[in-house]
């Protein structure tokens, strides 16, 4: 039974018409009312900057907070792919349904109904919304937009900007922000970080943040507090997000009283650039998108000694096409991933490590571009270096700064051999627990985008990220927060010398001093690189009792070690990226705890998260849907002690099957 | 790839903030592997230098994947360092050789103050995007995306203009510290799109008012900045810019 502590709100009616009916019937604020309420944004990557932009359109008082220098930086900025809309652009029978159906099943059956299909009700609007903007996608010669398919879809449904995607919706994004920072609705806070919030009477009514250019500790009020602030992969230390990504604002919510949503959901992506030593500071993805041409293969034969060129078609095992002939290089991520796995586990990896298997383009260069342009071109019996040459200008315009990236990493032209790659942590699904409306459970609280758990489950489809941040914060949120905002008209804004105010500010303040004062011999960046490694190997792509259990009481050694022996050099009042790093570090320590609980808790496999206990004769994730068809949400009691609320999963709309992709 | 490891010599810019004076100081980094990028191998320093209770070097740096715009190192006289097209954190150290010395500093330009060592304050450019760098469409107001039929040629042209990280490395190459390039970016897309029309003039006015503002030099065309930008916007931009500008001033109503 769902926990009495877990209300998510969803509407009443068919699964159709819940999001319409209820949008239609929400509390409003009339338009002189908002331009009294305060509203604290914190990060501005799409979820953060198309919320401040919307809500700042619609009236509110806006402020927005980034730690980069600028809210252009935010991580989505890094996204490659695309983003996916149910637009039926390409007439292969797409629709909202469809969307929506292969998202839950993407997902493995573990997100919420309810919102997935709202997801997918928004999805076209986001693309016209982002085009009106002058996002410049994807198009063909007569003018109309271009889609490609991603992972565990059969449609092409996915919008993109070459292998930029993510950089074009953001600077959408953030040109909205910046109108309103101009017209003074938004006033914007680069270079700070929130580092606690503030609940005042069991509401969220404001934010301490540090100015990280002076160090100063500074209080903001707000009649909302929403979280825009991304995922938190890096507990691993070596993943696709940025060096400064961070659980850090998301971790202090939790600790004040916001449920943490399935924290043991990660997304592995198959296809990332291997590590390549000890110095190696963050991995690069290379997108998905390039499994619509790449085909992966891996030597039938053994430590197979061979440049790729050199070992024949017959000599090649296209693991994935053998495996799952109806999906093939385009299963979902987490399939991709571990199947990747398996073949290097059994001895069949490339490259010096071992750990990489072959993407490879030069098929699809060849028979797929090359031929199409030749009979563009009409060019009749074109031979292989025509055919190489035609095909290799489509991959470039295509991909074209994939590829280049690749190149200037590796210093290997995937042009002319196939990239190795191999999987790394890439996107976390879970994340703080919310509502329809998106809030937490603190009032007040909300939470979009990655930071939040709600709409993909176990597991990610490709290209839904960009699509839920933009959901999230362009659609959703300007509308669902009337719930709340609707009755609070009456609140005055609160002075930051208020006495909640203080007393959080001053636990800051000693938080950063007693940091400061450990003074011991060890970096943030050496615990920072232990600690993902113990999550890596006990937390990561294949999980077991015996490890985790191993991972918690490692975990609570290096802790207690870090706060023993910690080195900070630099002051607190000063520009001191250290001091941001160990406060980070500090919060993924206690995170990790939580994950390998959550994923010990968890009995059985799905999606992401494969206990190596429980999986099909195949090596498939075994599903236990009559014992774990539900979102765990973690209540935080005191260090190292959590209490386990259930919200159980209802499947009204789609039929619960083992997922299949053969 | 190779697996001689090399050292490197550095002299890089310390400063302790934005009113001190800043000077170089020289540093030794061994055992330095040609895949490391420049980034990783300025993690290896400060390590070390913490390891000896010494303070790290302050450098700005994010996504490390060429995208966020975030690195900002110029080295060895070149923002982004020797290689073209690429970002300093996409630069890899088997570009230099064994026994180098680097010289690295931060963006030099008035209208970026240095905040630490190599990290400057780049909130211009924000400024100049809120002046103008925008389509005024408010969420919910769109047409269907397919209702606005838009050339490949055209669309491709706005998309390599809009491929801009607004690093500010156009800034830091050119000798008058000119933020053309930048602006011209911004304003081409958006000259370039049917959704920008209605706006064309006021906008190329605005960013330009405030690029000027902001202390940002003259173009004198000598093209560094498109040399030296890492994502290689072109200098046609710039001429755009000044054709919308000229347009924009001619047409302006008093």
């Amino acid at each position: 039974m769902t926990s009495s502590k877990l209300d998510a709100k969803v509407p009443q009616g068919p699964i159709g018409e819940k999001w319409t009916k209820y949008k239609s019937t929400i509390s409003l604020v009339n338009p002189a009312n908002k331009r009294n309420l305060e509203i604290i944004v914190v990060g501005t990557g799409l979820a953060g900057a198309s919320a401040a932009a919307s809500l700042a359109e619609m009236g509110y008082q806006v402020k927005a907070f980034c730690f980069q220098d600028s809210p252009r930086r935010a991580h989505s900025i890094a996204a490659q792919g695309g983003i996916n809309a149910a637009k039926n652009y390409q007439n292969d029978g797409d629709s909202v349904y469809r969307l929506f159906y292969d998202t839950v099943k993407g997902g493995d059956y573990r997100s919420r109904e309810a919102n997935v299909h709202r997801l997918a009700e928004v999805s076209a609007n986001i693309i016209d919304q982002c085009v009106a903007q002058g996002v410049p996608f994807a198009r063909d010669y007569g003018g109309m937009l271009k889609n490609r398919s991603f992972g565990g879809t059969q449609v092409k449904r996915t919008f993109y900007a070459a292998g930029q995607t993510g950089q074009q919706l953001l600077l959408g994004a953030y040109s909205a922000l910046e109108r309103q920072v101009g017209l003074g609705a938004v006033k914007m806070y680069s270079r700070h970080e929130m580092l606690d919030v503030v609940i005042i009477d069991g509401k969220a009514r404001g934010i301490i943040a540090r100015n990280l250019t002076t160090g100063k500790l500074e209080r903001y009020f707000g009649h909302a507090v929403l979280l825009c602030s991304g995922g938190y992969g890096n507990v691993f230390y070596l993943s696709t997000n940025a060096m400064g990504s961070n659980v850090t604002a998301a971790w202090k919510a939790h600790k004040r009283g916001a449920y943490f949503g399935n924290p043991c959901f990660t997304q592995i992506h198959p296809t990332c650039i291997p590590v390549s030593g000890d110095h190696q500071s963050k991995l690069t993805l290379m997108s998905e998108s390039l499994r619509n041409d790449g085909r992966i293969w891996v030597p039938k034969k053994k430590d197979e000694t061979r440049a790729a060129n050199d070992i024949p078609e017959e000599e090649r095992d296209y693991y994935l096409e053998r495996r799952y002939p109806a999906f093939g290089n385009l299963v979902p991520r987490d399939i991709a991933s571990r199947a990747a796995k398996e073949r290097c586990d059994a001895g069949y990896g490339v490259g010096l490590t071992k750990q990489a298997v072959y993407l490879d383009f030069r098929f699809n260069l060849i028979n797929k571009y090359g031929r199409a342009e030749a009979s563009r071109l009409n060019i009749e019996n074109p031979d292989l270096d025509t055919l190489v040459r035609l095909g290799k200008e489509v991959v470039k315009e295509e991909y074209g700064n994939l590829f280049d990236m690749y190149k200037q990493i590796t210093g290997e032209d995937p042009y002319e051999v196939p990239m190795k790659i191999y999987p790394a942590v890439h996107y976390t699904m879970g994340g703080l627990w919310v509502d329809y409306n998106l809030m937490t459970t603190v009032p007040g609280m909300y939470a979009l985008g990655e930071a939040n758990f709600s709409d993909h489950g176990a597991n990610r489809l490709g290209a839904s990220a960009l699509m839920q941040g933009l959901s999230d914060g362009y659609f959703v949120i300007p509308i669902t927060i009337g719930a709340y905002l609707s009755s609070e008209i009456r609140t005055k804004a609160i002075p930051t010398d208020h006495e909640a105010f203080v007393a959080v500010e001053k636990q800051v303040k000693e938080r950063l001093e007693t940091l400061k004062n450990i003074k011991g011999t060890q970096s943030p960046e050496s615990f920072h690189k232990r600690l993902g490694h113990i999550m890596w190997e006990k937390c990561g792509m294949a999980r077991n009792e015996k490890g985790l259990t191993e991972a918690i009481g490692e975990i609570r050694e290096l802790r207690k070690e870090f706060w023993k022996d910690l080195r900070v050099t630099g002051d607190i009042d000063e520009f001191n990226p250290e001091l941001d790093k160990a406060g980070r570090v500090a919060d993924f320590l206690e995170l990790g705890e939580l994950m390998c609980i959550d994923a010990l808790e968890r009995r059985e496999s799905c999606g992401g998260h494969f206990r190596e206990e429980y999986q099909e004769d195949g090596g498939e994730a075994k599903r236990d849907d009559e014992n774990f068809m539900f979102v765990s949400a973690w209540e935080y009691n005191k260090e190292s002690d959590w209490t386990l609320h259930k919200e159980v999963l209802e499947y009204e709309n789609i039929k619960i099957a083992q997922r299949n992709y053969k | 790839m190779s697996n001689e490891n090399m050292t490197i010599h550095l002299k890089v810019w310390k400063q302790k903030n934005t009113g001190s004076k800043g000077h170089l100081e020289d540093y030794t980094v061994n055992n330095v592997s040609p895949d490391m990028s420049f980034l990783e191998m300025f993690d290896v320093l400060n390590e070390e230098l913490i390891h000896e209770n010494k303070e790290p070097i302050a450098f700005d740096h994010d996504c490390r994947e060429g995208i966020c715009g975030m690195c900002s190192m110029y080295i060895n006289g070149r923002p982004h360092g020797p290689l073209e097209g690429v970002t300093t954190c996409q630069l890899h150290m088997r570009s230099f050789k064994d026994g180098d010395t680097i010289v690295v500093e931060p963006w030099r330009a008035a209208a970026f103050p240095v905040i630490k060592d190599l990290v400057v304050d780049r909130t211009a450019f924000d400024r100049i995007i809120a002046s103008g760098g925008y389509v005024s469409i408010n969420t919910g107001n769109a047409q269907d995306a397919n209702n606005l039929p838009i050339g490949k040629e055209r669309a491709d042209l706005a998309f390599a203009a809009a491929a801009c990280i607004g690093c500010g490395a156009c800034v830091a190459a050119c000798k008058n510290a000119s933020a053309m390039l930048f602006v011209s970016a911004k304003v081409s897309q958006l000259a370039l799109l049917p959704q920008g029309e209605p706006e064309r003039q006021s906008r190329a006015l605005s960013m330009v008012a405030q690029m000027d503002a902001e202390g940002f030099g003259s173009c004198t065309n000598t093209g560094a900045c498109s040399a030296e930008c890492p994502k290689e916007i072109s200098l046609d931009n710039i001429a755009r810019l000044n054709r919308e500008f000229l347009g924009a001033s001619l047409s302006k109503p008093e």
